[in-house]
């Protein structure tokens, strides 16, 4: 059925089963989106990875496929980003349609001057592919498939797991767990910890199929469509020619009966006409649940991704949030297991993180209750809002077919200084992502260092080692996206967030700023 | 309290406005009614623009 060829991931027999091995720094549960985006970021940081797997290939079924550009930007650290983008849609532009007709087109990244698009969409199983390959090729990560946990014991100091191979169980010591093992994480139920959170009931139905002829581009998002009369759906394409066509059932859909593939093809016939030709890759009807742990670190285990916080599909806020995640903590964890920072570092994750997955729950379900009312007074609402669209723009701006992902913004973390300087008028502030642009001959995502790095729109000077500094004129673009004069500096973390900035560059305040975005 | 939302008279022939408002709902079923109301709403909304006013009227209208 499916036209990507699974490759299955060799089960090496592991050594532990003959005899006890080291004790491993980290130890990550999962090999989805989060866990090896989280290796690969600890390993450029000289951090070992061990990487347990249950299972001995990449995502069944195409999963998460809008890639943001922010997690674009931190794949490509590791070089794979490229990759990406070549085998990927590129799309910037969404189309809604009432009825049989489009009422409103909307661009995602208007202007120029970035290294990536708004979005990519590349099925999962490509994108963890291309992960599994960079892992395997560092030498400071070990992936081991077929490798399941079904043990945890947690420690002061630690955490000792139980892991059960085709030849039998093993244990293994570890100073830090991950669980990066998805939104049913078996750690997560192994350490008898609560997932507290919202259901929603009703089911959509998802059907990813290749179709011969010319394809859009574009997102498009139908209310009500002639093909569809009841509801709504929405078209995105992939690659292969793979189009996934996401269709609202209602509640009161029999996910059963919506499985048979003739009734799929009845559906994907009334949408595409008597003419057309597909071949069915995957399909799944799916209802969801936005959920999120009271807390992401639990003394030496931490939780990341879809096992920390889940939301509904509206948005490409979980495989993006999972890179997110893995980008916020791998730089504070390198520095905790090198001595750099004490281990408190860690509870700026859970905040950052957990204000995060707040915010994209929020957004998650204001997308959700405007394309799934669920009271009367609000699809009253929502028609109406669609029916003056056509004719007022300022309704089109009110429709909700999904705010799509964008870094969230962590105001008054412990680790951000703010501002002192009264006169910013734009650029990003303490606590909000960096924002690309050119310099010299490429980007700015290219020239940032894997440490801090301190953009200077001036010439500092007297700046500690680790940081990268780069000086940058104050005419072009970049000057003007961070709303730079001269002496106009900004402190960057690991993770591409703004630590502090200042209007001019003074030694002592960079250092003082940098004490308090590592945790010391 | 007192806050940005006009409590005062604000129309010049204003038996003529509320009576425009309840002639228009004539002959419509309930569920036109509800539609009519919330595209009128929205629409005044956003020509009023002030979100305190916005905010304090929704208090005000609250059963």
């Amino acid at each position: 059925m499916s036209s990507y060829e699974y490759r299955h991931y060799p089960y090496v027999r592991p050594a532990e089963l003959d005899q006890p091995g080291a004790r491993r720094p980290v130890v990550i549960v999962g090999a989805g989106i989060a866990g090896p985006t989280l290796a690969l970021a600890l390993a450029t940081r000289g951090v070992p990875v061990l990487i347990l797997d249950d299972d001995d290939t990449v995502s069944l079924g195409s999963r998460s496929i809008c890639q943001a550009k922010h997690s674009l930007e931190t794949w490509d650290r590791f070089g794979i980003a490229a990759r990406m983008v070549e085998k990927g849609i590129t799309w910037e532009q969404g189309e809604v349609y009432l009825r049989d007709s489009a009422i409103y087109r909307f661009n995602l990244q208007p202007e120029p001057g970035h290294k990536f698009p708004a979005f990519v969409n590349l099925q999962q199983y490509y994108v963890e592919e291309y992960l599994y390959e960079r892992c395997r090729a560092e030498a400071l990560i070990e992936m081991r498939h077929r490798n399941e946990v079904v043990g945890v014991a947690a420690r002061d100091d630690g955490v000792s797991l139980a892991v059960e191979t085709p030849d039998g169980s093993y244990t293994l010591e570890a100073d830090w767990l991950v669980a990066c093992d998805g939104v049913r994480s078996p750690i997560r139920h192994l350490l008898g910890l609560p997932y507290p959170g919202e259901i929603f009931h009703d089911r959509f139905l998802i059907a990813d199929v290749r179709l011969t002829g010319d394809l859009p581009k574009e997102r498009r998002f139908w209310f009500y469509p002639p093909f569809h009369p009841t509801n709504s759906v929405l078209l995105h394409r992939q690659a292969d020619d793979i189009l996934r066509v996401d269709f609202q059932l209602g509640r009161d859909a029999d996910p059963d009966e919506e499985k048979k593939p003739a009734n799929i093809d009845r559906r994907l016939r009334e949408m595409f006409g008597p003419e057309a030709r597909w071949e069915h890759e995957w399909s799944s009807v799916y209802t969801f649940t936005c959920r999120m742990m009271e807390r992401f670190v639990h003394g030496r285990t931490i939780f990341a991704g879809d096992a920390a916080h889940v939301v509904s599909p509206f948005g490409a806020r979980g495989g993006n949030a999972a890179v997110a995640d893995a980008d916020n903590l791998a730089w504070k964890l390198a520095r905790v297991v090198k001595g750099q920072s004490p281990a408190t570092l860690l509870d700026s994750y859970c905040e950052e993180r957990r204000a995060a997955s707040r915010e994209n729950i929020h957004q998650s379900t204001r997308s959700t209750d405007f394309i799934t009312p669920r009271f009367e007074a609000s699809r009253i609402f929502r028609d109406a809002t669609l029916s003056l669209a056509r004719d007022f723009p300022f309704a089109r701006s009110l429709i909700n077919s999904g705010r799509l992902s964008v870094p969230t913004t962590h105001a008054g973390s412990r680790l951000d200084t703010p501002d002192i300087d009264d006169d910013w008028s734009g650029g990003p502030a303490p606590g909000q992502a960096m924002v690309d642009g050119p310099l010299r001959s490429g980007w700015l995502v290219e020239q940032d260092g894997p440490d801090f790095t301190l953009l200077s729109f001036g010439d500092a000077a007297g700046i500690p080692a680790a940081v990268t500094v780069l000086r940058v004129g104050c005419g072009g673009l970049l000057a003007a996206r961070y709303d730079a004069r001269p002496g106009t500096t900004y402190l960057i973390r690991p993770d591409r967030y703004v630590a502090a900035r200042w209007r001019r560059c003074d030694p002592p305040a960079v250092q003082a700023a940098l004490a308090r975005a590592t945790g010391r | 309290m007192e806050g940005a939302l006009r409590r005062t008279l604000n129309l010049v022939k204003p038996d003529d406005v509320y009576n425009a408002i309840v002639d228009a709902h004539k002959g419509l079923s309930e569920e036109e009614c509800r539609a009519f109301d919330a595209r009128l709403i929205l629409l005044l909304v956003n020509h009023i623009g002030e979100e305190a006013v916005i905010y304090e009227a929704l208090k005000e209208a609250a059963p």
